[in-house]
């Protein structure tokens, strides 16, 4: 069920908090061991909090639309005393001393955290296979990821294991997830939201957005944990502003552009065509689709992974067995402690992206790699506002596949890498961006639709996405399992 | 650019990672697909492109420098694989 429904019956009387969060625990108890969506339950904590809100509805104190609501959070967003792994072994004990700033303010709005979900290690990866605990399997067929790497996230919505989820977004991490899954995914403006506590993969790209049942649930979570933090100084004043206060707004007359790249190459026939349906739909809501050439789509996937991985080996130098931590017991001096604590506590794609950032950053190469990758950033950001002068937003799909079999492309990095093409970029310019289901394919596995909008335009591409979910009614896909 | 078994050692070296053989072998290929990959950058022309580290325009944010309490030592060191007299621990660096 959505925030907005659980909201008027908290409020009205009809069901108990405390109720509320049973209820979910026994739906995880017994489906979760089939999806494997949770790394962790915090149920005693939750039980408390539960109380807690129900006090708070009872005497009518500071009530918000996620008083009471019971949600989940990505497994690389701190919680204090709440284990927190990221998905690897290296953290597998690690209990945060302080709570991410997302997190606080879930609390302060008496949001019932359920639980703390699956990933790729560290944020690494499109699938969750690179979870060190497990894989998570899509509701929509068992036998097939979730997407990732909020694999958890995702699949924990779409099976309605919690009303909502936090993911976050480095390359496509909240969005083509949601795609894969039949949810939606907001990633928000670089800025939007702070990153206190959001365990660092790549700095200048990383940004936590809410995954939701709807359109207007993405609103609701935003309109709560944005906004300047002191904690993060890459945070923005966004001032008092409620994304969803043009959501019901008619869009016609707007205009939306369809790079030509994003229907050509490696996308499958039935997500193009599932893309095109989108288009016509959005034309007959008297919305301008208009080709463009968007030159720089091709170049945004190795621009990306240069500076992705860079970023990510400079933040991973952290993990050195001594502050907090797994730590090799086999060393005779320092160097060996961090060597053997490292090769054992990384998994492969860790390791990988780690190897392939300290590369394009070392003596030699840093001109060759690392410099060229943040000039195209350039270009790349430059493309973007010239569209954005003509252009309400970008639209298009958010990934060239439905779900793949779990093991499909365990062996072939590059490949998955490729299935970043429409999602990446969108980071490289700090850009907001929504991923709404917009069909089925033969298989019954979801597709997704993704709108990007210029920086800070939350609200419009909010207002887009609701108009379209609105019409096609592609909303609440849950899939009892 | 073609990378090197020697170059993958060395890499390796300064990320503070050991691998076997075979780890090597398979980066080898791995990372040489992805290099080849990404050579296609070389086909636009940069020279006069300022590089990006950031889409905020932003430098320095200064504040206010004010006493405030900061974390507790216990809580820091709940999780450190090793500590000693309140302290992290780690092998000794000189002789």
């Amino acid at each position: 069920m959505t925030i907005e429904k659980l909201h008027v019956k908290l409020i009205n009387k009809e069901i108990k908090v405390e109720e509320l969060v049973d209820s979910y625990y026994k739906k995880i108890k017994k489906s979760d061991s089939k999806i494997g969506a949770y790394i962790s339950l915090c149920q005693d904590k939750a039980m408390i909090a539960a109380k807690k809100a129900q006090l708070k509805i009872d005497n009518n104190d500071n009530v918000t639309m996620l008083t009471g609501i019971p949600l989940a959070i990505k497994d690389n967003i701190c919680t204090k005393d709440i284990i927190t792994t990221c998905g690897s072994r290296f953290l597998e004990t690690f209990e945060p001393p302080y709570n991410a700033t997302v997190v606080n303010k879930l609390y302060e709005h008496d949001g019932i955290v359920l639980g703390k979900l699956n990933l790729d290690e560290f944020a690494m990866g499109g699938s969750t296979e690179n979870s060190y605990f497990k894989s998570t399997k899509n509701p929509f067929n068992l036998e097939r990821v979730p997407g990732g790497s909020s694999g958890g996230s995702a699949a924990c919505v779409a099976a309605d294991l919690a009303t909502f989820t936090l993911g976050s977004d480095t390359g496509g991490s909240i969005r083509q997830p949601a795609s894969f899954c039949g949810v939606v995914g907001l990633k928000p403006t670089y800025g939007t939201v702070s990153r206190y506590g959001l365990v660092a993969f790549a700095s200048s790209l990383d940004q936590i957005g809410p995954i939701t049942k709807t359109v207007k649930d993405a609103g609701i979570v935003l309109n709560a944990i944005s906004g300047i933090d002191r904690y993060d100084s890459t945070s923005s004043d966004i001032g008092n502003i409620d994304f969803n206060e043009n959501i019901n707004k008619d869009i016609k007359g707007m205009r939306l552009a369809i790079p030509k790249q994003y229907l050509e190459g490696k996308i499958s026939p039935q997500v193009k065509e599932s893309i095109k349906k989108a288009l016509n739909e959005y034309e007959k809501m008297g919305v301008t689709i208009e080709e463009i050439d968007l030159k720089l789509a091709d170049y945004a996937i190795a621009a990306y992974y240069i500076i992705s991985s860079a970023e990510a080996s400079s933040n991973l130098a952290r993990y050195d067995g001594v502050k907090y931590g797994y730590r090799n017991k086999e060393f005779s001096n320092l160097i060996e402690l961090y060597k053997n604590t490292r090769s054992e506590g990384f998994g492969d794609e860790v390791k990988r992206r780690i190897m392939l950032g300290t590369y394009v950053l070392s003596s030699g190469y840093y001109d060759a790699y690392y410099k060229k990758a943040l000039q195209v950033r350039t270009l790349i950001k430059n493309e973007f506002d010239e569209i954005f002068k003509k252009f309400d937003g970008i639209i298009g799909p958010t990934a060239p596949t439905t779900a793949f079999k779990i093991g499909e492309k365990n062996n072939d990095p590059l490949e998955m890498y490729l299935g970043d093409i429409y999602t990446v970029a969108v980071n490289i310019a700090g850009l907001p961006a929504i991923s709404i289901p917009c069909g089925f394919d033969d298989n019954n596995l979801p597709i997704g639709l993704q709108i990007i909008g210029k920086a800070f335009d939350e609200r419009k591409i909010l207002q887009l996405a609701y108009a379209y979910e609105q019409k096609t009614k592609l909303y609440e896909l849950s899939k009892e399992v | 650019m073609q990378i090197t078994k020697k170059t993958i050692n060395h890499v390796a070296n300064l990320a503070r990672l050991n691998l076997k053989d075979e780890e090597v072998n398979t980066l080898l290929t791995q990372m040489g697909e992805i290099l080849t990959y990404i050579d296609k950058l070389n086909s636009l022309d940069t020279s006069n492109v300022k590089p990006m580290e950031h889409v905020k325009p932003i430098s320095n944010v200064f504040r206010e420098d004010v006493i405030a309490p900061s974390f507790n030592r216990d809580d820091i060191l709940k999780n450190a694989p090793e500590k000693e007299d309140g302290a992290f621990s780690v092998p000794k660096i000189m002789d």
